[in-house]
């Protein structure tokens, strides 16, 4: 039946890039998580459904428009959390919801709500492009080599923001990195997995690998395992029962995160 | 020698001036300690000197070739940490990080840092454990270590003896006095026991009501009639 799946050359390729972003998405997720930024993710997959309205309305490429529209938004959010005035939560809250709602008004004023926008909200397993593709690979390569150069920072900075500044860390920078390369995790990823449901795919390994690692080499280690392996699961689940690509790989994440709650409850 | 001069100065938070007009000298060898109530500016001056955040007014002087870089600091615990997976020599190694500026990877001198500074604090048996497992006193141990790995003239510790248990406690001051006695590291302790760290410090700052209510030796500050009711009036 794989063989079978994998003949598909839109199948093959959506295997291609959600196994990239889902390695992406793990690791950055680790951090996000344990920051309380877990709904940076939703926050910006809104956003992203919205700036991908508004290209298909205007004919553009819907990467090349999200992508900028998506790191600025990310930026703002950082930036709106880390100012005491509006809370991070509400202002994630603020920014997705309007986000969204323009998308829809626009597209609602031209192509109307057609399957296309369904997609964009659910995930298609047809959505990439051969050029998608070389994009996508491209942008998931750098965000993996960006973390690793930036692992301990990250780490330290995840850890105890205020001894990393005290110290001499730009934290303010890796942040600012850490949102970024997110942006361009949950644009690439949305396509496949959906705008609804995309941020599990930040938030589930992580969770699933603080209930049994006490490192955070190996939490980022497992977490990236346990992300490809769900989503994969999910890809075949999703052929076989013939089931949308990002509820499945959803369903899956949630099993493996209540098995490993399971296995970390019995050890405490 | 003078390592930090404090001249004038206005801290506060939210626009608002908590302590203005602040005038004190942090000298080699020092255990100094800061006393008051909550909201008097203790953690604001930490802040300052550390360059977290800017004064209102007035000057932070360094002594030439010191810098707040090297000041080891020890900050208070956070809500993340409480449930952060992380190995203690993880944690310990991070504080190696403002000295490495963009190279991405601990080598061989980093390591050894790490390693002597966990040996310093008898901390070295637990180095794989993990932080959130372990008890408060070891962690603040864990904490002390990284701030060592980061600089070891200077200490500035942000109430570290909250939360802890009496036992962890005095344990903890055991070590802080041993670092300034023996090692010669320069200690300044924001505290809320007043009694227990005036045991071993060597100099006080007591804050409160927008100034400084006292500066000296510690010796000099219990006879007075402010360090006599802060230590418990009614005795």
């Amino acid at each position: 039946m794989l063989l079978e799946m994998f003949s598909y050359s839109f199948i093959t390729r959506a295997v291609v890039v959600g196994s990239l972003v889902s390695l992406c998405a793990s690791l950055l997720g680790v951090s996000l998580v344990l920051k309380r930024y877990s709904m940076i993710g939703d926050g910006l997959s809104h956003v992203s459904f919205g700036a991908m309205s508004v290209a298909a309305a205007m004919n553009v490429a819907p990467l090349a428009l999200s992508v900028p529209v998506v790191l600025a938004a990310a930026f703002l959010l950082l930036r709106l959390s880390e100012s005491s005035r509006i809370r991070g939560d509400a202002a994630i809250a603020v920014i997705s919801s309007s986000a969204l709602a323009v998308g829809v008004i626009v597209t609602s004023l031209t192509t109307g709500l057609n399957t296309d926008v369904c997609n964009f909200m659910f995930g298609s397993v047809l959505a990439m492009t051969k050029s998608d593709v070389l994009l996508s690979v491209v942008l998931s390569v750098i965000v993996i080599a960006v973390f690793v150069v930036f692992y301990n920072k990250i780490f330290a900075v995840t850890f105890d923001e205020s001894f990393s500044r005290a110290t001499g860390v730009r934290a303010g920078l890796y942040n600012t990195v850490i949102a970024l390369l997110t942006a361009v995790t949950i644009v690439l990823g949305m396509r496949i997995m959906g705008a609804l449901l995309i941020s599990s795919l930040v938030i589930f390994p992580a969770l699933s690998a603080m209930r049994v690692c006490r490192r955070f080499k190996t939490v980022v280690l497992l977490s990236a395992g346990l992300s490809l392996g769900c989503f994969l699961l999910g890809m075949a689940a999703s052929y076989a029962f013939e089931t949308p690509v990002g509820a499945s790989v959803v369903v899956a994440d949630l099993f493996v995160f209540a098995l490993f709650s399971l296995i970390g409850g019995g050890k405490r | 020698m003078n390592l930090v001069e404090i001249r004038d100065l206005t801290i506060g938070y939210d626009g608002k001036p908590v302590v203005s007009g602040l005038n004190f000298d942090i000298s080699a060898g020092d255990y100094l300690c800061v006393l008051g109530e909550n909201g008097s500016g203790k953690s604001s001056l930490v802040k300052a000197i550390l360059g977290l955040k800017s004064a209102y007014s007035g000057h932070i002087h360094f002594a030439p070739g010191f810098s707040r870089r090297e000041i080891g600091y020890m900050p208070q615990k956070t809500e993340v940490q409480r449930d952060f997976p992380a190995g203690v020599f993880e944690v310990v190694l991070s504080g190696c990080q403002g000295a490495m500026g963009f190279k991405p990877f601990y080598g061989k001198a980093e390591k050894l840092r790490a390693a002597s500074a966990m040996e310093r604090l008898g901390i070295d048996g637990i180095r794989n454990e993990c932080y959130r497992n372990l008890s408060g006193g070891q962690q603040q141990r864990v904490l002390l270590a990284r701030a060592l790995c980061s600089a070891d003239k200077m200490i500035l510790l942000d109430e570290p003896t909250t939360a802890l248990d009496p036992l962890a406690t005095a344990e903890f001051y055991r070590i802080i006095e041993r670092l300034n006695r023996d090692d010669g590291v320069t200690v300044v302790m924001v505290s809320h026991d007043t009694a227990g760290a005036l045991e071993s410090s060597t100099k006080v700052l007591h804050l409160g009501g927008n100034e400084s209510l006292f500066f000296g030796e510690t010796a000099e500050y219990v006879k007075t009639r402010l360090g006599k009711k802060f230590l418990g009036g009614g005795d």
